[in-house]
């Protein structure tokens, strides 16, 4: 650490930056230069695909707090669109990453996805990111299994693009099983790449929807004969993914990572599905009533105020599902938001930390 | 306070209100958020330019007038309306009301309690909002007078002065333990937030950056001291200009039971002034000088009052209620005076029953007698029972006190 970085990062400069923090102010002058929270720099984006919506890698120079990341490993990327922070989970694609490495996301633009859509369309190289550090369980052991194998679908290619990049760079000599479904060859994500592979990389290319076999036990099986005696990392769809679950039955030698679609729009009107309060583990039918009086119901006692969404005494983190302002009819489908529980009723299933 | 309207025109009243919140809401964007930023921007130079200045002694004066706009804009037009969650769509965990902290020696929780959720809830509800003389003034005629009132100009005078720590001492209810309802035990969860908060204020202000410019010490410190009495000159003047100028009307208890959200859109148009400037002054007043605006929209970003203020305005006019705006000399002398006259009982019936009450008062109040008919007060208090401060205080709602803690 530079002896500028262990003077901004002192209690001196904290007791003399007090309420706000040292971050404040350096990142009025200069965002990635903040000494507690990470950041990245967009160095540059490269287009991945001729068809379908569009994808992008974009490579990021991280700032000094970045710890790296192992391989398979996710971070939040949380980017400003017309004044409001969104922040998504994306995979790191590129392979393991020390402090100081660039890294690289690959996304689909996906339509309904704001983000994803923003990442890929609007940004821009010199664009400065909010980026958490790597987060997720999804990585591979230390020593390494003597063969692998890697399944994926779609964009669910990225961690599993690490796992490989990260097994090649180290020398890996064991067999790597690389089985990948896309829905066309001009969909596919990192092509050149994968044409050019050393002979230990196993590739299975597959195309469904240009007659290519589907996903399927046996169909698996047919590819990768020992695959239940392997080491498998599976990512895709949910659709994907439960499959290969089936698969393996409960056999710990399977990893998966999902990427959560989109939650069925929920009718704005008619309050449906359940509510979870994940702290407290309990659950009820929506039935249009504000949140807080759901909860109260159950016998939970959330911290409120005013009972009419002007003090914020209430808000509350809701991960999942969608709420309607029952002031203002709004309705809102952003995962990890902060809501006011005592004029926010759940329209659909939802998961609220109480 | 008689209520002037139906509750079919107070419900007609509410939707036209919930109608202009609405569209105003769903308009913000990024032209709010970059608004906020720019304001945040120039309060850091401000700040970084006045702790600068104090290295040059010429430049005294600048260093005091710079680090005081700092403070002002840091402590109005961002922390207090960030900690309304009026920023709060905008994601950002730094100007998310739940963790902004302001520069001043009260606490963000605290405030948020006292402020957000009691005095904008209950505005002008006597009994109910500490706010109404902060428990040490008589800012109101329906508060009963008692003989420490007469200290009312004196009170008022040292808490602009001191205004920080007013407000800091504000979740204490000094005035309830010395009245011997509340004990020093019941604020034990307020002390260690207090301490630590005022620590690091102190530290900084009184003790870093005056240190930091070696010899010129002194200066600097009386410079901090100097920019932290600016501050709350200021914050006070504007506070008290949008709450208690002549036509501010306060309510009872009672009258406010069972409100519908028109009643509470009314209680806040007629419990609130704003004063008129220039676009400057609204900013230095973190628009607060739009305070009809901020009572009945208070998550509102606040840069949009002035904006909404004339339709504002038109619906207060369509129903007949007062919209209560003057320039900031008319406002500023209509509070002095009534500083000054509430300090005096209003009657010599007024005089007897508060030469009754002890001082600060351990006894439980005199229940109230049906005052005389001489006075504007005696007016209101015909048409509604008169509360006793005292005695409502006690018979509030227990949830209040307890509630959201």
């Amino acid at each position: 650490m530079t002896l500028t970085q262990t003077l901004l990062r002192s209690p001196l400069a904290a007791a003399l930056t007090t309420p706000h923090g040292v971050d404040r102010y350096i990142e009025l002058v200069a965002p990635m230069g903040v000494v507690d929270e990470v950041r990245a720099k967009i160095v540059s984006i490269h287009r991945e695909t001729s068809a379908g919506a569009p994808v992008a890698t974009l490579t990021l120079e991280p700032n000094r707090r970045w710890r790296g990341h192992q391989a398979g490993q996710y971070v939040q990327v949380g980017v400003e669109i017309d004044g409001r922070r969104r922040t998504r989970c994306f995979s790191v694609s590129s392979a393991e990453s020390k402090p100081g490495d660039l890294i690289t996301l690959t996304m689909r633009a996906n339509p309904d996805g704001l983000v994803s859509r923003h990442l890929v369309e609007d940004a821009r190289v010199g664009d400065v990111l909010f980026l958490s550090q790597a987060q997720g369980e999804f990585t591979i052991p230390n020593p390494l299994p003597a063969s692998v194998l890697l399944i994926s679908g779609g964009s669910g290619i990225t961690p599993v693009m690490s796992i490989l990049r990260t097994l090649l760079r180290r020398g890996y000599g064991g067999t790597i099983h690389f089985v990948h479904y896309a829905q066309s060859p001009d969909h596919q994500i990192y092509e050149a790449e994968l044409r050019d592979l050393p002979p230990n990389v196993k590739v299975r290319l597959l195309y469904p929807e240009c007659g290519d076999p589907a996903y399927t036990t046996e169909e698996l099986r047919g590819l990768v004969p020992d695959h239940a005696e392997l080491d498998t990392w599976a990512c895709g769809p949910a659709g994907l993914i439960e499959l290969v679950q089936e698969t393996y039955a409960d056999s710990d030698r399977l990893k998966v990572e999902y990427f959560k679609t989109s939650t069925k729009p929920a009718s704005d009107v008619v309050a449906e599905g359940a509510t979870s309060f994940a702290v407290s583990g309990k659950e009820s039918a929506n039935e249009g009533v504000p949140l807080l009086e759901q909860a109260e119901a159950l016998g939970l006692s959330p911290e409120y105020g005013c009972r009419m969404g002007i003090c914020m005494s209430c808000t509350s983190r809701k991960t999942e599902g969608t709420v309607r302002n029952v002031m203002t009819g709004a309705v809102s489908d952003e995962p990890d938001e902060d809501i006011q529980i005592c004029v926010s009723a759940a329209v659909g299933d939802c998961t609220v930390q109480l | 306070m008689t209520i002037k309207l139906s509750p079919e025109q107070l419900e007609a009243f509410g939707q036209e209100l919930d109608e202009l919140r609405n569209r105003t809401m769903a308009d913000l964007g990024q032209a709010d958020a970059d608004y906020l930023r720019s304001v945040i921007k120039a309060q850091r130079a401000f700040e970084g330019a006045g702790r600068a200045l104090f290295y040059l002694p010429p430049a005294w004066p600048l260093a005091v007038a710079a680090l005081s706009v700092s403070k002002i804009l840091d402590n109005m037009e961002i922390g207090h309306n960030v900690m309304h969650g009026q920023y709060d769509w905008m994601g950002d965990p730094q100007l998310n009301s739940r963790m902004y902290e302001w520069d001043t020696v009260c606490p963000s929780e605290q405030w948020k309690y006292s402020h957000n959720y009691i005095h904008h809830t209950y505005t002008n509800i006597l009994g109910k909002d500490r706010d109404i003389g902060y428990g040490i003034l008589r800012m109101d005629k329906d508060q009963q007078w008692r003989p420490n009132h007469l200290l009312n100009p004196v009170n008022a005078f040292l808490l602009m002065v001191f205004f920080q720590w007013g407000v800091l001492l504000h979740d204490l209810e000094v005035e309830e333990i010395a009245a011997g309802r509340r004990t020093w035990g019941d604020t034990k969860h307020l002390h260690r937030g207090m301490i630590r908060k005022v620590r690091r204020q102190v530290l900084k202000d009184y003790v870093l950056f005056p240190l930091l410019t070696g010899p010129f010490a002194p200066l600097t410190l009386a410079g901090n001291v100097g920019a932290n009495l600016m501050r709350n000159l200021w914050t006070f003047s504007i506070i008290f200009c949008g709450h208690f100028p002549a036509g501010v009307e306060s309510f009872s208890i009672e009258e406010t039971e069972g409100e519908s959200r028109g009643g509470w859109y009314y209680r806040q148009m007629l419990g609130s002034a704003n004063i008129t400037g220039s676009p400057l002054f609204h900013i230095m007043s973190g628009n607060l000088s739009h305070q009809i605006e901020h009572h009945l929209f208070p998550d509102m970003p606040a840069a949009r009052y002035p904006t909404i203020a004339p339709e504002v305005k038109a619906i207060a006019d369509k129903y007949g209620l007062e919209y209560n705006s003057k320039s900031l000399s008319k406002q500023l002398g209509s509070v002095y005076v009534k500083i000054a006259k509430l300090a005096l009982p209003d009657s010599m019936e007024d005089l007897r029953r508060g030469l009754r009450l002890p001082f600060l008062g351990r006894r439980k109040a005199t229940p109230a007698t049906p005052p005389t008919p001489t006075s504007d007060a005696a007016e209101v208090a015909a048409t509604f029972p008169r509360v006793d401060v005292e005695s409502a205080v006690q018979d509030a709602d227990p949830g209040l006190v307890g509630a959201g803690v």
